[in-house]
């Protein structure tokens, strides 16, 4: 097979990082779709919650691009994105506790990913490991 | 065809299920109940087989894909019966939204599957764990847009 991901050179798609790939991929398009749905429908309404659910769309699309990229490159990109995303989530979350006024709508992170069953928050340290383990050497 | 008729019973079910949105007390209508109730419990029986061959640390085996083709039978026939009940709600559903959730539930196990085959292990089984939960969170939210929600 010479498909993208199914490489079987590539450490970080294999094992445990083929279900890793799945979920930042799965994640990638709910949170574009959710971006491009609440950009596109009323962008007046909460300019910070929408700007960063397209944020973390990009995040996420990121991540899950470099993972299935593969290589010294990939494995830096997917861990500063990874990074990226667990700043994103945590910082978003707690804002989300403490200034709700700045979040009249809900992002993908909006209280540490309670919309999307905390997986937003489980994901990035998942990834973490999962990067601490496929190290080049 | 008992497919074709299954189809457009799902249509039927939907239709009522819309026409009772004229009576104030069923104001909140409902996706097919049967269709729902038909995705969660596969889903349901799908998730709990995966779990146990991913404690036994097992790839998924056939049963698991007769399985996965009986739950993507019935999410094709919902795609087709939700676009047809979209065309003859007079409801204010967002088309663009509902039609993009049931496309993405009727596409998730295929994914899913063929993503998991390059991987005969236990992550494997977890890819197509994943993509079966990918598809119950989905069709609870497309319940909830049928009924009006954003």
């Amino acid at each position: 097979m010479t498909q993208v991901g199914t490489d079987a050179t590539n450490p970080l798609t294999a094992g445990w990082g083929r279900a890793l790939v799945f979920a930042y991929g799965v994640f990638a398009v709910a949170a574009t779709g959710r971006s491009l749905v609440q950009l596109s429908t009323d962008a007046d309404k909460a300019p910070l919650a929408y700007s960063l659910s397209l944020f973390a769309a990009v995040v996420y699309l990121v991540a899950t691009t470099s993972l299935l990229l593969g290589g010294r490159a990939g494995w830096l990109a997917a861990g500063i994105a990874v990074a990226v995303e667990l700043l994103g989530v945590l910082s978003v979350g707690a804002l989300s506790y403490a200034a709700t006024d700045l979040f009249p709508d809900r992002t993908v992170w909006s209280h540490f990913g309670q919309g999307y069953g905390f997986l937003p928050l489980v994901l990035p340290f998942a990834g973490l490991a999962w990067l601490r383990h496929t190290r080049p050497r | 065809m008992r497919f074709a008729g299954g189809v457009s019973r799902i249509a039927d079910w939907l239709r009522q299920a819309d026409l009772g949105s004229d009576n104030a007390a069923t104001r909140v209508t409902r996706v097919s109940p049967w269709v729902l109730g038909a995705v969660l419990v596969l889903c349901g029986v799908t998730a709990v087989v995966l779990v146990v061959h991913l404690v036994r640390d097992r790839a998924a085996e056939d049963g698991m894909f007769v399985l996965l083709g009986l739950t993507e039978l019935v999410l094709l026939g919902q795609l087709v019966a939700g676009c047809i009940a979209l065309g003859s709600t007079e409801r204010d559903v967002e088309g663009t939204l509902f039609v993009s959730y049931l496309v993405g539930t009727a596409l998730a196990l295929p994914i899913g599957a063929f993503w998991s085959l390059a991987e005969r292990s236990r992550a494997g089984t977890a890819v197509v764990l994943l993509a079966v939960l990918t598809v119950a969170a989905l069709e609870v939210r497309l319940d909830a847009i049928w009924a009006g929600a954003v």
